[in-house]
C-alpha cells in the first residue's frame, strides 16, 4: 500500500507511515484548525493498513504539544492499533516526551493505562 | 480638539488599568485560526522573556490560550442574535503576578448554551485530580468532536492540570444572549 508522509507545519505533526521501511511517526505540534480533516486520512490508512500489517509494528509518538481535539484522535489512533495488535500481529508504542514536559509524560502514562498494547516511555 | 486629547487620555487610562491589573497580553476581535496561534506565541514570547517560568508553567498557560481561544473561534455566537458564527469574536486577557498568571476569556453565547456550561464547570470545580483525570478518560472515550464534549474536554483538562478552580459568569447582553467570561490561574513555581 502507499506510504503517508505529511510534512509538519507550525499547527499539524509530522506523519510518516512507511510500512516497507517500518516506520511509524507522529511528532510535533497537534493543534490544527480541523481536526477531523487532518487525522481522517491517517485513521482510514490504518484501517486499510491492518488488512495486512507488518509482522511488528512500533508506532512512535514524539510530540511536543497536542490540543484536546487532538487528544480524542489520537486515542482513535491508539484504539486502531490495539485492535491490530488483539487480531495477532504485534504492536508497540514508544512515546516520547521532553525531560521537562511533565504533562506529556502523565499523556503517555494515561494513554498507556487505557490499552493493551506496550507502550515504552523515553524522555529526550 | 479637546475632544481628541480626552479621547488620548482615556487611551492612556485604559493603559494604566491595564499595568494596574498587571496585564501582560489583551486582544479584543474576531479570534481566527491565525489569531490563535499568533496570540499564543506572542504569550509564549513574554513568559520567555520573563525568564523566571518553569517549562511546566509555560505550557499549561500556553495550553489555557490554545483550548479557550480555539472554544471561542469554533463555539461564541453573535452577540445580537445568538446564532452560530462561522469565526466567533471575543476578549482575552493575560495578567502576570509575582505568584500566578491568570488567563480571562470572554465570548457572546446563546442563552441556551449556559445550563450546560454552568453545571460543567461546578462538576469540574468539585472534583480532586484524580476523580478530574477519570472524567477526562471518560468523556474522551464516549465523546464525539460534535458534541460539546469537544470543549467540555478543554476545561476538564484545565482544571486537572492548573489544579484550580475555573471562575466563570454569564453577564446578559439580551434576550437571545449573554457574555460568558471565564478566569482560570495557572500558579507560578
Amino acid at each position: 500500500m502507499d506510504n503517508l508522509i505529511i510534512e509538519e507545519t507550525d499547527d499539524s505533526p509530522k506523519v510518516i507511515l512507511d510500512p516497507a521501511n517500518n516506520l511509524f511517526e507522529l511528532s510535533g505540534k497537534s493543534l490544527p484548525e480541523h481536526v477531523i480533516g487532518f487525522y481522517q486520512p491517517i485513521l482510514d490508512w490504518i484501517d486499510f493498513y491492518a488488512f495486512s500489517p507488518n509482522a511488528e509494528t512500533n508506532f512512535l509518538f514524539k510530540l511536543e504539544y497536542f490540543n484536546t481535539a487532538s487528544a480524542k484522535l489520537i486515542l482513535d489512533i491508539l484504539l486502531k492499533l490495539e485492535r491490530i495488535h488483539a487480531d495477532g500481529n504485534k504492536v508497540s508504542i514508544s512515546w516520547h516526551s521532553l525531560e521537562e514536559d511533565e504533562d506529556m509524560k502523565d499523556s503517555g502514562e494515561a494513554y498507556a493505562g487505557m490499552m493493551e498494547i506496550p507502550f515504552k516511555h523515553i524522555t529526550y | 480638539m479637546k475632544n481628541d486629547i480626552d479621547y488620548l487620555k482615556n487611551i492612556y487610562n485604559f493603559h494604566t488599568t491595564m499595568i494596574q491589573n498587571k496585564v501582560i497580553v489583551v486582544y479584543q476581535g474576531e479570534i481566527t485560526h491565525q489569531i490563535v496561534k499568533a496570540f499564543s506565541a506572542l504569550t509564549e514570547e513574554a513568559m520567555n522573556k520573563q525568564g523566571e517560568d518553569t517549562f511546566g508553567v509555560k505550557k499549561k498557560v500556553y495550553h489555557i490560550m490554545i483550548e479557550c481561544l480555539q472554544n471561542i473561534f469554533k463555539y461564541a455566537d453573535d452577540p445580537e442574535t445568538g446564532q452560530p458564527q462561522d469565526i466567533g469574536s471575543g476578549v482575552f486577557v493575560v495578567e502576570r503576578t509575582e505568584s500566578a498568571y491568570s488567563v480571562t476569556t470572554g465570548n457572546a453565547i446563546a442563552n441556551s448554551k449556559i445550563e450546560a456550561i454552568r453545571s460543567l464547570l461546578k462538576n469540574v470545580n468539585e472534583l480532586d485530580k484524580k476523580e478530574l483525570n477519570v472524567l477526562y478518560n471518560k468523556t474522551m472515550m464516549e465523546g464525539s468532536l460534535s458534541d460539546n464534549g469537544g470543549a467540555g474536554l478543554g476545561f476538564i483538562d484545565i482544571a486537572r492540570k492548573t489544579g484550580q478552580k475555573l471562575v466563570c459568569h454569564f453577564e446578559p447582553i439580551n434576550d437571545n444572549t449573554s457574555f460568558f467570561l471565564l478566569r482560570m490561574i495557572v500558579i507560578r513555581n
